[in-house]
Parts: structure tokens; sequence; C-alpha cells
């Protein structure tokens, strides 16, 4: 059994994106990212600034997960959607706190963080960004 | 020039009692058997998951030792579904600089030593962005779905339309000996598939299987039982991440490759094309960036049976990954071989009538690696 189990350094560097959507900006074309990458997938710049990305966006399309990997099994069925946030960035992600059949495109969301796999009894339990319905009047 | 003197392709499906190295030697025994019991000077083994599902990397020596090719230069090549015909790519290089004569290129991929779905979900979501993609839960099916829906949306097509595709595969592949699915499926079988990622339903993908897949490439023509060319090859890629891209219903990484290949022939009239398809969708975008038909019209090709094998514009006469199988690392060996015994007029029984020219495209992951291949016949 080789199946890829979450190892701690490698979740505890993105922990910045993962747990507060910390993004980044590209200085030369404005182009917004998550994760900060170290060149600019738009205009390959490396001029690249950390930037906190805003917290609500809108469901651009998605897809319910009946048959998962190891360690989401206890999810299933899950949403997976991509969600493109106020300033534009388009992040995939979880939906949460919604059932398949309320999810539509154009729905606005908003992140929160939640548990996203458990990997394993002695492996760590890894949290992290999902989206969930705007609740109104916030 | 670059010859296909050689070619094997095992049954792809379930070899419960054979291991990794069993497969490729078994491959790679019946292609140098084919190619006249030749000597090899390089070995390249393609394949895609086997540090994740065989704890075996080295391939390149694994194999090798495993064949008595010892001393001989050999190296693994990965490109997710196309590091087959990344692997032709590189014994074609490694041949025209003179580096190596003959080349054995060996496609194998085990992937039935995982007995759950969840590991071979896991493993296969090595093939998407692992940090920002696959650790969200997402999936290579769900990633293919998300393009499926917005394909639907874009081009006001229902689900019932992707049917067309599995369809005309799985026909193919009644007649191919070593596809994995020999059976014919129809328009309720894709309507009652379970949705596997919604709106993507088993039907719209292939199964898991292991398969291995051989060619033997060498600079001259010498084939005992003829060869083919590969004429002209080019590849390109393109965002790993679904989020990166501008649109999820082109992969523009297929039009420069095919125009890459293009661009070193004069004019290249393929008899019939082999499509690396790991959905019903990406099948549709794949003839599409091709330019065989419109934009969002893939699914009139085959409705109307064009892309049958006795067709006009023949797609996959063998079945493609969704009938004949789709063992992820060795898939494009087997197009490769394949598109070698049509040219050769060896295809028995899957034979396209005439065939003298073949487009082979291979798609790495989800259009993140495209290569397409020119033969012809000798
Ligand atoms: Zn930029």
């Amino acid at each position: 059994m080789w199946a890829y189990w979450l190892s701690v350094p490698s979740h505890w560097r993105e922990i910045p994106a993962r747990y507060r959507l910390e993004g980044g900006i590209c200085r030369s074309c404005g182009h917004t990212m998550l994760p900060k990458e170290d060149i600019c997938p738009v205009c390959g710049s490396r001029d690249i600034a950390v930037k906190q990305l805003p917290r609500r966006g809108t469901v651009v399309n998605y897809s319910v997960i009946w048959n998962a990997p190891r360690g989401y099994e206890y999810y299933t069925p899950y949403i997976i959607a991509l969600v493109r946030l106020e300033d534009g960035t388009m992040v995939l992600s979880q939906l949460t706190d919604v059932t398949p059949s309320e999810v539509a495109e154009g729905m606005e969301v908003e992140m929160v963080l939640r548990k996203v796999r458990v990997s394993g009894e002695s492996g760590i339990i890894a949290y992290a960004y999902k989206f969930r319905p705007l609740m109104r009047g916030d | 020039m670059v010859f296909v003197i050689g070619a094997s392709v095992l049954k792809v499906g379930d070899h419960w009692e054979k291991s990794l190295r069993n497969l490729a030697a078994e491959a790679s025994i019946a292609a140098i058997r084919d190619a006249g019991e030749v000597d090899v000077d390089y070995l390249i083994v393609a394949n895609s998951l086997s540090g994740v599902i065989n704890g075996q990397e080295n391939l390149g020596s694994y194999i090798a030792s495993h064949l008595g090719l010892i001393g001989v230069p050999a190296v693994k090549v990965e490109a997710a579904n196309a590091s087959g015909a990344a692997a032709a790519m590189l014994a074609g290089s490694l041949i025209r600089s003179g580096e190596a004569r003959r080349i054995l290129v060996v496609g194998v991929e085990k992937m039935t030593d995982y007995t759950s779905l969840e590991d071979s979900n896991t493993a296969l979501s090595t093939l998407i962005d692992s940090e920002y993609e696959a650790f969200h839960g997402a999936t290579l099916d769900s990633m293919h779905a998300l393009v499926m829906r917005d394909y639907m949306r874009k081009y006001r097509i229902s689900r019932e339309d992707f049917s067309y595709f599995p369809i005309i595969m799985h026909e193919n592949a009644v007649d191919t000996p070593h596809a994995q699915y020999r059976f014919k499926v129809d328009l309720n079988a894709y309507i009652t598939s379970p949705l596997i990622a919604e709106p993507l339903s088993m039907m719209d993908v292939p199964g898991i299987s292991d398969g291995a897949a051989a060619l033997v490439l060498s600079s001259k023509d010498e084939g005992p039982n003829g060869n083919a060319k590969i004429v002209s090859s080019g590849q390109a890629t393109d965002r790993i991440s679904l989020y990166n891209r501008t649109s999820l219903v082109e992969m523009p990484s297929i039009r420069m490759a095919l125009k890459r290949a293009l661009s070193r022939v004069d004019d290249f009239k393929p008899d019939f094309y082999s499509i690396e398809e790991y959905s019903s969708v990406s099948g549709y975008i794949a003839v599409e960036e091709l330019g065989l038909v419109g934009r969002g019209e893939a699914y009139k090709l085959f409705r109307d049976g064009e892309a049958r094998r006795d067709g006009s514009t023949p797609v996959n006469p063998e079945g493609g990954s969704k009938a004949r199988g789709d063992p992820i690392g060795a898939t494009s060996v087997y197009q490769l071989a394949e598109a070698y015994f049509q040219l050769t007029g060896r295809a028995q029984g899957w034979q396209v009538s005439g065939a003298r020219r073949a487009l082979v495209l291979s798609i790495g992951g989800l259009g993140s690696n495209s290569i397409v291949h020119l033969m012809e016949g000798a």
C-alpha cells in the first residue's frame, strides 16, 4: 500500500494559503492568484507580492463527487467547485453546508475554515478553506 | 528517419498473476521477436504511476535488469497518459542524433495492485495538481466533470449527446483482440450508468486496468513483418490546474502539438485518427482541436457514424481508452503499436482498410501535456 498520505511539512508550508487565503498579486499586470506563484502565469513577471484574497465569491462551475479518493470517503458525496473571488481570483475548493441539489452556478459563497482530510489513524487532520453559501444579512 | 520495425500489445485488463516487471517483459519479448530478434542499444520505459502504486521507481534499471539488458542505457519517461508518446518522441530524437540505433520502448502500468477504487482515485489524482486540486478532494474524473458541465452549457448539448462517444468506441473494440471491453453499449446503458462525478458517469471514463505494449524503433527500415515511419512529432503543455485556464472547453496544447508536428511535413492527410481520450468530453474536445469538426459539433461525428472504423473519418479503430482500455502510462505505446499494426496491414479484424497514414494524439492529464505523432506506412 503506497497510497499518498498527506505529510506534515507539505501541509504546514501551505497553511497561509489554506487557512486564510493568502495568495499573490503580480505587480506587473495585477493578476491575482492562489497559491502565490513564483512567476505570473499571465504575463511572466517574477515580481509577485503576497496578497490577502477576499473571502467572498461566486460559484462558477461545480461537480458532485460520488467516487472519492482515500481520505475523503467520509464526505461522499461532496461538491468540488470553481469559485471566482470578489477580486476575480479563481480557486478550486469544496463547498460545505449545502446539499448538491441546492448548489447552482452564480451562487454567492464565503470562505470558512473546515476539516478537509484525515490521513489514517496516525496521520494529520488537515484544515483548509471551504466555501459555504453566503449568509444574507451578515 | 525513425522506423517502427516491431511491436506488441498485451490484452488490457486484470493481470492479477503478473507484476509490473512480468508485464513489461512479456510485451518487450514479443516486440523484439516481432522485430526479428534484433539487439537494442537503448531502453525507454513509459510509465506513470509505478511510484505511487507499486512503490517502484528507477524503472529504467529495474526493467533492463529483468530483460537481461545489462549495460544498455535505460530511462523512465513520464508524462501521465502521454508517457508512451513522450518516450517515443525521445527515442526518435536519440535515433536521429545517432546516439542510439535501435530502441526498445515499453509502456507498462500495473493498476490492479490497488484493489480499491479509493486508492485508484488517489493514484489518478497525482496527474492533476496535487496541492491545490487533489488536496481539496478533486479527482481526475471530477476535473473532467467540470469540463463536461462547461461544455454542455457553452454548446447547449445534453448529457445524452456524450453517449455517442462510448457507443462508437465499444462498437470498434468488439473486433479488437487485445481490448479490455469487447461488448457493445447503448443509450440506455449510458443513461443508467452511475454518476461518479456529476455530470460524468462511469460510462464516460475508462476502467482500471493493467497493460503493457512495446515498440522497437530503428534508424533502418529492417522489420521482417513490415515497418512504419514516424514522420514527425510535436508536443506542447498547458497549465496543469483548471483554475488557471482561460477556457475549460479548449485544449490549446493539442493545437500547438499538432502545429509543431505539421510544420515538418508538406501535406499530411491521415486515413485514421488515434486519440487518447480519458473521457467522452476530452474525446470531443480533441477532435475539435484537431480541426475535424467545429466547436461543439464533435458529437455529430460520432452520432452520424463518421468516426466508425469504416466511416469517413475513423477515430480509434481499436476502441480507444474507453473500450480498448487505459493503462495510463502504457496507453500511448498501445496507440503507436496499434497504428503500426494498421499501417502494416496487420490489424486483423480491426483493420482500417487502406490505412497508409495515421495521426496519433496522446493527451496527458487534462490536456496539460499533448503529443502528436504522424505516422506513415513504409
Ligand atoms: Zn502578471
